[in-house]
């Protein structure tokens, strides 16, 4: 395929923009998507960009249609998106659970807003970080990107489709109406220094070939539609071939496999970015537009002396509980800064387990914080 | 089951079918099994090449046509097999989709993607099959359900009006709408032949025997006896408005090519 104006350089953009390019640059060549404030500049990018290079765009009539779109697409052999807020996010809960099923790539990004309902469209929140873990119903695995920044937006967009390549499920990308929204300098680098990933295709022949026979990493290799291997992909609970197994054995060995090929593969998935944790007695422990904020009440309270660090959850699930866990062994408490009423907080403490204080400091969303009200919390707590 | 399966010498469908998986779920009588032979020879007579035919159906008996049938086949969510097939076409047009699915998983959860679809005219082919209830469900009452049908969850009767499906999908913009039964097989089978070589939005109903739970709801006991019915009452109109082309309960069936 013919790259047409792929763009390199330095550019200021939005964020939405950004995560535009990022799938451009990681090679979507299908979006399918339904307007949504704040994530509608998403669309209206890739309309325009798809069609540059290649790319197929298609508005379809709800988020229902949008994800089965993408699904879709992928099989047919495409590395797809759809971007949508909360209301739309609900809709995709099904079919994030045949994308799971089925282990089909694909990205979605979901730019929150304020919540629940239809809550504040046009400002920023973050209520859909446990949506993003057990929003579809079942036992699986999960893998959500929170990134900080417009060019964060470009480079984790770019990571979640080479990550939904490698593991075979759909990735989230979850990011806030402040970072879609807010216009920063992004760099896009040169085409041939961008890593990509694709999707690991069956060494067999077709008679051969079972598609959910997993290698080693607990992945399947895939083999497209209309490529003669002739495969049967269900979202019921199926065997290697594919075929529907309606047993506990079959139950067992597939779902355990679906969270394995997540969960064994921690350390190749989870990014963190972290400052001066050694010898901390505080951390903030915070994601998204919310980090950008603690940084400067982190800052703030180092001025005043307190010995505080800062985690930022890059990947946000899978959750990093055995950073966490270590961590909680030698501060005074967690402060975790978000969006809502208490999400990632649940898990910072249910990791802390005790060993030390959680504290969460909420905001309802419409905003972000005021740095003040997390050193506050901070400061409450080094005391 | 015909001769040629008990004899040993195998059905000449055989190769089209995933003879590991069977036995079928279907109930015996049920005309599922019909669909699929006519679906078969429907496309044999297309002779698009299979490799790149591809089945998509939503769930329900009829949803369970896909993992019949050997070709690369989807079975997705409740009423998303047209976005599904959708988006499969348009990622890589070289493929020639086709969704099987039931009347309700179609038309009233996926009712709004169907419209949508006719309205685009994406290029797939969709075959509804109509038993006038959610079959699978246990056999409640649906958009396709006859005024005073009784179904388990109209016992006093149905009292909303169907969907003519013919009319919704020709005014939605498709380029090509058939119905038949499944008591016209060669009509049928000859009916999907076209549809799968028409470009743009096809979409055929078939009327369809569920002695299970209509049948037995609605004193037409056996799919023998649906069948006898639809032989004897299914009137071909080929070419009319759809617009009257509407089922009655224990009425005439108006079949035929609509749209072409
Ligand atoms: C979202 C969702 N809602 C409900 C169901 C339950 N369900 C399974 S099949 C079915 C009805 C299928 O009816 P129809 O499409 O007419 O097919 P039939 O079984 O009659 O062939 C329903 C409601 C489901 N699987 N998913
Ligand atoms: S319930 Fe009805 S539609 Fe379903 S398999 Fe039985 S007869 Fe067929």
């Amino acid at each position: 395929m013919t790259e047409r104006k792929y763009i390199a350089g330095e550019f200021f953009m939005s964020g939405d923009d950004a995560c535009a390019e990022g799938a451009i640059s990681a090679g979507c060549r299908f979006f399918a998507g339904y307007p949504i404030t704040p994530a509608s500049e998403i669309a209206e990018r890739m309309s325009e960009r798809l069609p540059e290079v290649a790319g197929t765009y298609i508005q379809m009539e709800d988020e229902l249609a949008s994800l089965a779109a993408v699904l879709g697409a992928s099989w047919g052999g495409v590395k797809a998106m759809t971007a949508t807020s909360g209301p739309g996010f609900s809709l995709m809960m099904e079919n994030i659970g045949l994308g799971i099923m089925t282990e089909t790539p694909c990205v979605i990004v979901d730019v929150q807003r304020g919540s629940p309902s239809t809550g504040l469209p046009t400002l920023t929140g973050q209520g859909d970080m446990m949506q993003a873990r057990w929003g579809s119903h079942g036992s699986y695995s999960i893998i959500a990107l929170s990134p900080d920044s417009p060019q964060e937006l470009y480079d984790l967009t770019i990571r979640a489709f080479n990550l939904s390549e490698k593991y075979r499920l759909p990735v989230l990308v979850m990011t806030e109406a402040a970072t879609g929204h807010m216009y920063e300098k992004v760099v896009i680098p040169p085409m041939n220094e961008i890593e990509v990933v694709h999707r690991r295709k069956p060494a067999v022949s077709a008679g051969e070939y079972l598609p959910f026979k997993p290698d080693a990493d607990l992945v399947p290799p895939m083999a497209n539609a209309g490529e003669g291997y002739r495969v049967h992909i269900t979202g019921l609970t199926h065997d290697e071939r594919g075929y529907p197994a309606m047993t506990a054995e079959a139950q067992d060995r597939l779902v355990r496999r679906l969270v394995d090929k997540i969960e064994r593969n921690r350390d190749d998935i989870i990014d963190l970015e972290e400052d001066r944790i050694d010898g901390a007695e505080v951390v903030v422990c915070s994601y998204g537009i919310s980090a950008r904020v603690s940084r400067i009440a982190v800052e703030q309270a180092r001025s005043e002396g307190i010995r505080v660090g800062m985690l930022r959850l890059i990947t946000v699930w899978p959750f990093p509980e055995d950073r966490i866990r270590d961590i909680s062994e030698q501060v005074r408490a967690f402060v975790v800064p978000e969006i809502n009423y208490g999400q990632i907080s649940l898990e910072v403490e249910r990791c802390a387990c005790g060993r030390t204080k959680t504290v969460l400091v909420p905001h309802m969303g419409g905003g972000v914080h005021s740095p003040g009200t997390i050193l506050e919390a901070i400061k409450q707590v080094a005391r | 089951m015909n001769k040629a399966t008990t004899n040993g010498a195998g059905h000449p469908l055989d190769p089209y079918l995933r003879a590991e998986r069977m036995p079928h779920i279907w109930c015996s009588g049920c005309g599922l099994g019909l669909v699929v032979n006519c679906f078969l020879r429907g496309l044999i007579q297309s002779r698009l090449a299979l490799d790149k035919v591809v089945v998509v159906s939503g769930i329900g008996c009829a949803g369970r046509a896909a993992g019949y049938i050997n070709l690369d086949s989807f079975h997705t969510t409740h009423g998303r097999a047209i976005p599904f097939a959708t988006g499969l076409k348009l990622s890589n047009p070289e493929l020639k989709v086709v969704v099987i699915s039931g009347d309700g998983d179609l038309t009233a959860i996926g009712g709004n993607h169907l419209i949508h679809a006719a309205r685009r005219n994406v290029d797939i082919t969709v075959l509804c099959i109509n038993n006038f209830i959610y079959g699978m469900t246990g056999g409640q009452v649906g958009p396709t359900t006859p005024l005073t049908a009784r179904t388990t969850t109209s016992v006093g009767g149905n009292i909303d009006q169907p969907f003519n499906i013919p009319y919704l999908a020709a005014a939605s913009g498709a380029a090509y709408v058939a119905r038949w039964t499944t008591a016209q097989v060669i009509r049928l089978q000859k009916s999907i032949t076209e549809a799968l070589l028409k470009n743009g939005f096809s979409l055929i109903e078939i009327i369809t025997p569920c002695p299970t739970y209509y049948g037995r709801m609605n004193k037409q006991r056996t799919g023998l006896e649906q069948m006898k019915y639809y032989r004897d009452n299914s009137i071909v109109k080929s070419g009319i408005d759809p617009k009257h082309a509407g089922i009655e309960f224990n009425g005439p069936i108006i079949v035929g090519r609509f749209v072409d």
